[in-house]
């Protein structure tokens, strides 16, 4: 979608409080127009409390933003008729069917009626809804619920999409579907940022990333770059007995560098650059007598990613009180 | 905490699908923004759909009101006027009146529920005339409104009511309550949107318009009442309402009561549908 601004999202130094817990403290993004941009974070980081601020949700108490050059306070209006937004919360009405959902908001979007049924029945059928289309949305699956979501955000289709975790939660095949979604939605033009939980999704969708966390950037560039600043890749391992585990982490220290201690007791995970060195790695452990429950060489996951920008895991603690403002919030 | 490296292998059998997908994803011209009738009439519709798929809630605001007829009708209307048959004359007014009124609570109590869903969120950022989705609810409720009145009417009519202005006087009668219910239900969808549940609303909205209509002409002529109470009935607005309805339908409309209940609910609506918009917006 030609425009003649080049930024679709640029926003400098947005803060917002709730309370005395600082949500966001500063953040500042620049988004091109027809990329994904990720948004990486654990709960309470801040990110939806970001988004909410894009979306004209939420008055930020510090900073600016535009987007595609219009300023989400004073020209919430222009920014509204650009954007569209698939909440946390499914965005959806659930006492009404899902076709229902859908001309009702090709209505509210300016189609005439005859326009809205027939833009539903195909975004209906694209997605995988039509034999659910007249139950109620009360009743429908996860994974349906967040296509019919998606679905409602590009009734019309917007310039500018936010999608907020929109497959947290969801099975591995609705997340497949889901991610199909979204590179097809880019391919045709559509800027999006994505807030997510997953490196892993951030890593398949994203052009750029920025890490987010209490409030502020921590990190940002692109996936690769990002990546390389926590090592290419981990061995993760779990042992058979969680008492083997203080072992295991003296012989696996003895092949690789920086073992880190999982949040399950019986795991452990360390930065490995190849196939060779983790062969030789769990070799070690057997060597050792130390029974292995399961290992994988994988990517880098978000805790370890975390654990290289700040010293400490994402945490998902619902003591934090971002975490629970953040929920009130949404 | 292995993260799975799975790849999405394209099957021929979704190649169908993609090409589905791909069509309905095209970008489409942005049409004219919704003028701010068809997006309220939209909202509109939408209250008419959760009627349709639900329509047990209407239970709660029409039994209430028809056991207001029959409890008062046969329990105190000998007591009160004589016969029971006058004092359905009398009552049934009044009683269309509070079953009306009572409706407009539960406008409030449902935008409460509504702030509590995802919905909300896309709504609010949605390209539309801001008071749109509060107007439209509203008109939608407004036909929740006629049937409740329409409940009563017809069970008065059941126990013997005759109205001496028949049916263009019921009409215009409902009509004109509606049009005030219409004024009133902005009180409560500013409550709707000041509370935190529910609950609250209901606990809130019920404390201020029960004893505003226990404390007027509609079930008994103020006539007997202490000086100070009479003072009190002669001003409330359900008082004049009530009379207007009642002049209506025995066919001797006092102008100067209809006048004063249409200005009472254009006060209503012009000082509190701003503020119901301002706070919805606000989030």
């Amino acid at each position: 979608m030609a425009t003649s601004t080049p930024l679709a999202i640029e926003a400098t130094g947005l803060v917002k409080s709730f309370g005395d817990t600082k949500a966001v403290d500063g953040v500042d993004l620049a988004v091109r127009s027809g990329s994904v941009y990720g948004v990486l974070g654990p709960n309470g980081a801040g990110k939806t409390t970001t988004i909410r601020m894009l979306a004209t949700l939420l008055r930020p108490d510090a900073g600016s933003a535009q987007v595609f050059g219009h300023d989400i306070v004073k020209d919430a209006d222009a920014v509204r008729g650009l954007v569209s937004l698939t909440g946390q919360l499914a965005s959806v009405d659930e006492d009404l069917t899902g076709r229902e959902n859908l001309v009702l908001l090709g209505l509210l979007l300016g189609l005439r009626r005859a326009q809205a049924k027939e833009r539903a029945g195909e975004l209906l059928e694209a997605f995988g809804l039509a034999d659910a289309s007249s139950r109620l949305v009360k009743n429908y699956s996860g994974g349906m619920r967040r296509r019919l979501d998606i679905a409602a955000s590009i009734v019309v289709t917007p310039q500018l999409m936010f999608l907020d975790e929109p497959t947290t939660g969801l099975d591995p095949r609705s997340r497949n579907q889901v991610w199909d979604i979204i590179r097809t939605l880019v391919a045709e033009g559509t800027t999006i940022l994505l807030c997510t939980q997953y490196l892993d999704e951030a890593d398949r969708l994203a052009d750029g990333i920025a890490v987010i966390d209490h409030g502020k950037v921590i990190a940002e560039g692109t996936p690769a770059q990002l990546k390389a600043s926590v090592g290419s890749g981990a061995l993760h391992v779990r042992l058979l007995d969680p008492e083997d585990r203080s072992e295991a982490e003296q012989v696996l220290a003895g092949a690789l560098d920086a073992v880190h201690l999982e949040a399950d007791p019986a795991a452990l995970s360390a930065p490995c650059p190849d196939a060779d060195r983790a062969a030789e790695a769990v070799a070690a452990l057997a060597r050792a007598g130390i029974a292995i429950a399961d290992f994988s060489l994988g990517q880098p996951s978000l805790d370890e990613v975390f654990l290289a920008l700040t010293g400490h895991p994402a945490q998902d603690d619902p003591a934090d009180p971002s975490a629970l403002t953040e929920a009130e919030v949404a | 905490m292995s993260v799975n490296p799975t790849t999405t292998p394209r099957s021929a059998t979704t190649a169908a699908a993609d090409i589905a997908l791909r069509k309905a994803l095209a970008s489409t011209p942005r049409p004219p923004r919704a003028s701010a009738f068809a997006a309220s009439l939209a909202f509109a519709w939408r209250g008419m759909l959760k009627v349709k798929h639900v329509p047990e809630q209407l239970l709660d605001v029409t039994i209430t009101p028809v056991m207001f007829v029959l409890m008062f009708t046969y329990l105190f209307g000998g007591a009160i006027a004589g016969s029971t048959g006058e004092y359905l004359e009398y009552i049934l007014p009044g009683i269309l009146v509070m079953s009306v009124l009572f409706t407009t609570v539960y406008s409030g109590i449902a935008l409460n529920t509504d702030l509590t869903k995802g919905v909300v969120d896309r709504i609010r950022t949605l390209p539309i005339w801001k008071p749109a989705p509060l107007v439209g609810s509203l008109l939608g409720d407004s036909v929740r409104y006629v049937l409740a009145g329409t409940v009563i009417i017809v069970l008065g009519v059941a126990l013997g009511y005759r109205p001496d202005a028949g049916i263009g006087g019921v009409v215009a009668a409902l009509g004109l309550v509606v049009i005030f219910a219409f004024g009133l239900s902005w009180v409560f969808t500013t409550l709707g949107l000041l509370l935190r549940s529910p609950n609250a609303v209901m606990n809130a909205g019920f404390m201020g318009i029960f004893p505003l209509t226990f404390l007027s002409n509609v079930f008994v002529d103020p006539e007997t009442l202490p000086s100070g109470l009479k003072a009190f009935v002669d001003v409330n607005p359900i008082s004049i309402l009530a009379s207007a309805s009642r002049g209506l339908m025995e066919g001797n409309p006092d102008a100067t009561d209809i006048v004063v209940v249409l200005a009472v609910a254009a006060v209503l609506t012009a000082v509190f549908a701003p503020i119901t918009t301002w706070l919805y917006r606000r989030g």
